[in-house]
């Protein structure tokens, strides 16, 4: 199946470009950003549970999210500053995970009407180094690796104990 | 033991990754390419079993000799390390689209 998010990231360059179609109307993909409630809906998954900490959407305000895996643990917490917000256009707000190496990065989300019931969103992301936004790209792909190893680890480990 | 095996898990080793370098030109017999390398010949087999059992690699008999060449459909699905960032993003944006939805009709 075709995924329908494209990511454009050239060779060399240190930002990236996130784009995604979505079967809402552009007012409802707004709000899925500056609503709480919506946004730990959202942002949670059957690993982690979601938790908006702050998140105070208008201009030169703030927001910080943490997550908690099945046994309450803090697997991640980030947040940033928002520097403009225009309703159902526009946020432009860094974002930097804490306690991580990557440093804080630029996010640009523009907002874009197709029809009366689909939009667009734009995702422009801006890293400080060509070597930062290779990083973040590989996070992913390196826990995808380290997702085989501790399976291998797991099924070794249950084999030696029988 | 019967571990499953993944693309993963395959590319995860330098050794690997050099095998899968090598063939990328041309196929190549085990003695081949266990030439290239200082490790003993069982482990260049053991590292030429793990990348055939996950499909990196395909086999072609030819006479008494069994070649090694680069399946590269297969490859693909690893040479492009941002794919796992794109699932990331897709699966999050799904969820965000199917929150949303339900949030429409409750209103």
């Amino acid at each position: 199946m075709e995924l329908k998010t494209k990511v454009a990231a050239e060779d060399g360059k240190h930002d990236l470009l996130i784009t995604r179609e979505f079967d809402l109307p552009v007012e409802l993909l707004f709000k899925a950003f500056v609503d709480p409630v919506l946004v730990e809906q959202w942002m949670s998954n059957p690993h982690a549970t979601a938790k908006v900490l702050k998140l105070e959407s208008a201009k030169h305000g703030s927001y910080q999210l943490q997550s908690t895996d099945a046994q309450g643990n803090i697997v991640f917490r980030g947040g940033g500053v928002i520097h403009e917000l225009i309703p159902g256009l526009k946020i432009t707000r860094t974002f930097e995970v804490e306690g991580a190496p990557f440093g804080a990065q630029l996010e640009v989300y523009g907002f874009e009407k197709l029809t009366d019931g689909t939009s667009k969103l734009n995702m422009h992301v801006i890293y400080e180094s060509v070597a930062q936004r290779d990083m973040v790209l590989k996070m992913p792909f390196a826990q995808g690796i380290n997702m085989a190893h501790n399976r291998i680890q797991e099924i070794l480990g249950s084999q030696k104990q029988s | 033991m019967n571990l499953r095996r993944d693309v993963f898990q395959a590319i995860a080793d330098p050794t690997r990754r050099a095998i899968l370098l090598l063939v990328a030109s041309h196929s190549m017999t085990a003695g081949a390419i266990a030439a290239n390398f200082d490790t003993a010949r069982p482990t260049v087999s053991k590292h030429l079993q793990i990348l055939t059992e996950c499909e990196l690699l395909a086999q072609e008999q030819t006479g008494r000799e069994i070649y090694y060449s680069l399946n590269s459909e297969k490859m693909k699905e690893v040479a492009d390390f941002i794919e796992p960032f794109r699932k990331m993003w897709d699966d999050q944006f799904n969820k965000l689209e199917e929150v949303m939805k339900k949030y429409k009709t409750k209103k």
